[in-house]
Order: structure tokens, then sequence, then C-alpha cells
């Protein structure tokens, strides 16, 4: 009775880390950095408070918030694709999994919509300490999204063949960690840029 | 347990959607308060909690893992909010 064994207190041994251990690794540093640049974020924010508070009134709250809403629908449709792996409906693994790339490319548009208004107001990374840091910390944001992406549409032609595999299901653990991590850093870096005032 | 699984994402996920438009709707409504940004880093510190246990199944993780990651949120947040007490102080 397999089923009961689930039941209760989860014992020490049943505790397991989702996905491959070397990509837990790679996530809790990237977090790490990512912790460092808020610091260092809030750090230059006390030299100029009152040049940061204004150069935020650029950014759009709804803007923001709205791309929070983008990938945390993403996350979930990556947590319905891993939990349909485990059933090994692939169908569903596709779906979902396309349902997320849907969710983190509109982040991706807005986004680039987001910097394409700021350019054309003549705001660049070069304008002052706070567009130095939007720029960057969004930037570097970016690139792990687009990474997630790649990852995501990678999984997704994998998931055609592969969903039988207990490697493959590894492996989809370890991307969904990675895509949540995207999500997780967002979760701070839209407060942290676009509310503290 | 799947099932599970997924019934708990699915209401994280609106837990975090709500959460999220709290935050937006006090942002606009008393964006300038000390008291909506401190709220809004407590809701945020929150969210990312949720996501990391619920998403990321640190829930289930051995424990070591998960005390980083609890203690990554702690840390951080602690620090955001330090930073913006101190500049309440500051000149402006």
């Amino acid at each position: 009775m397999p089923a009961l064994a689930s039941i209760g207190p989860r014992p020490a041994a049943a505790r397991r880390l989702p996905g491959d251990s070397g990509v837990w690794l790679f996530i809790a540093a990237d977090t790490f950095m990512f912790g460092l640049f808020f610091s260092s974020f809030m750090f230059e924010r006390l030299k100029n408070v009152e040049l940061f508070n204004r150069s935020q009134q650029a950014l759009s709250p709804t803007v923001g918030a709205l791309n929070t809403l983008f990938l945390l629908a993403g996350s979930w449709f990556v947590v319905l694709a891993v939990s349909a792996a485990k059933q090994r409906m692939e169908q569903a693994v596709v779906n979902c999994l396309s349902l997320g790339l849907v969710c983190g490319g509109a982040f991706a548009v807005s986004k680039l919509f987001e910097y394409g208004a700021k350019f054309a107001a003549g705001l660049s990374v070069v304008t002052n300490d706070y567009y130095l840091f939007y720029f960057v910390l969004t930037g570097v944001h970016f690139l792990h999204l687009c990474i997630g992406l790649v990852v995501l549409a990678i999984l997704r032609g994998r998931a055609k063949t592969g969903v039988g595999d207990e490697r493959f299901l590894r492996w989809l653990e370890s991307g969904a960690c990675y895509w949540h991590m995207v999500d997780l850093l967002w979760i701070i870096l839209f407060p942290l840029l676009y509310l503290v005032r | 347990m799947l099932e599970l699984m997924r019934r708990t994402a699915t209401v994280v996920w609106i837990v975090l959607s709500l959460a999220t438009g709290v935050s937006w709707w006090l942002a606009e409504r008393e964006g300038s308060t000390a008291g909506a940004t401190v709220l809004i880093m407590l809701i945020a510190a929150f969210k990312a909690r949720m996501v990391m246990l619920h998403f990321m199944e640190l829930k289930a993780a051995p424990l070591p893992w998960r005390c980083v990651f609890e203690g990554w949120v702690v840390i951080f947040t602690g620090v955001i909010l330090a930073g913006y007490w101190v500049s309440l102080a500051a000149p402006h």
C-alpha cells in the first residue's frame, strides 16, 4: 500500500529536491547574486533618495503588476506540466509548456515595449544612478527569462517523445525550478524598482 | 497525490495573483506613504516564500536546502526594509 506511506509526517529520507542538484546550486548562487544587487540598490538609493523617488515616477506600477501576473500564470502552467509528466500524459505536458511559453513571451513583449518607451522618452542607462539600476537589474532578469523560454521550448520539444523517461522528468523538474526562480526574482524586483518610495 | 499537487498549485497561484492585485492597489492609492511601502515589501516576501515552498517544491526538500532559501527571503527583505527605514530619516 504505497499510498498509505505518504500519510503523516514526511520522514527525512522521503524529502527530495526536485530535479538536478547542480541546477539547484546554480539557482542558489543566482538568487544570492540578485540579493546583493537588491542590497546595493537600497544602499545607492540612500545617497540620493529624492532622485530615486523622482526617477521611479516614470515607471508604471500597472505594467509591472501585469508582468507579475504573466509570470505567475507561467509558473502555474509549468507546475501543471511537471504534474502531467509524472502521470505520463504527454499531450498535457506539451500543452502546459506551450501555455507557460505564451505567458513568458507576453512578459518579454511587454518588457520590450517598456524599454522602447523609456528610450523614446530619452531615458537610458546613463541618465542617472536609478536608471542604471533599472536597466541593469531588469536587463539581467530579462536575460534569465530568455534562457528560461529557450529551456521550456526545448523541454516542450522533448516531451513529445521522452515523457516516459526518468531522465526527462528530472530535466523537466530542473527547468521548472529555474523558471520559478525567474518568477521569484521578479516578485522582489517589481516592488523594489517600481513601488518602494 | 498528483491531484493534491495540482489543487495546491492552483490555490497558491490564485492567492499570489490576488496578493499582486493588493500590492498594485496599495501603490496606486497610498503609494507615497511609508506604511504602504513596508506592507508592499512584506507581501512580496510572502509571495516569494510561496513560490519557493509550493512551486519549487522546497516544502518537501531536504531541510538545509529549504533553510537556505527561506533564509534568503528573511535576509534580503530585512536588508531592503532596513535600507528603506534609514532612507526615511535621510535628508531629502
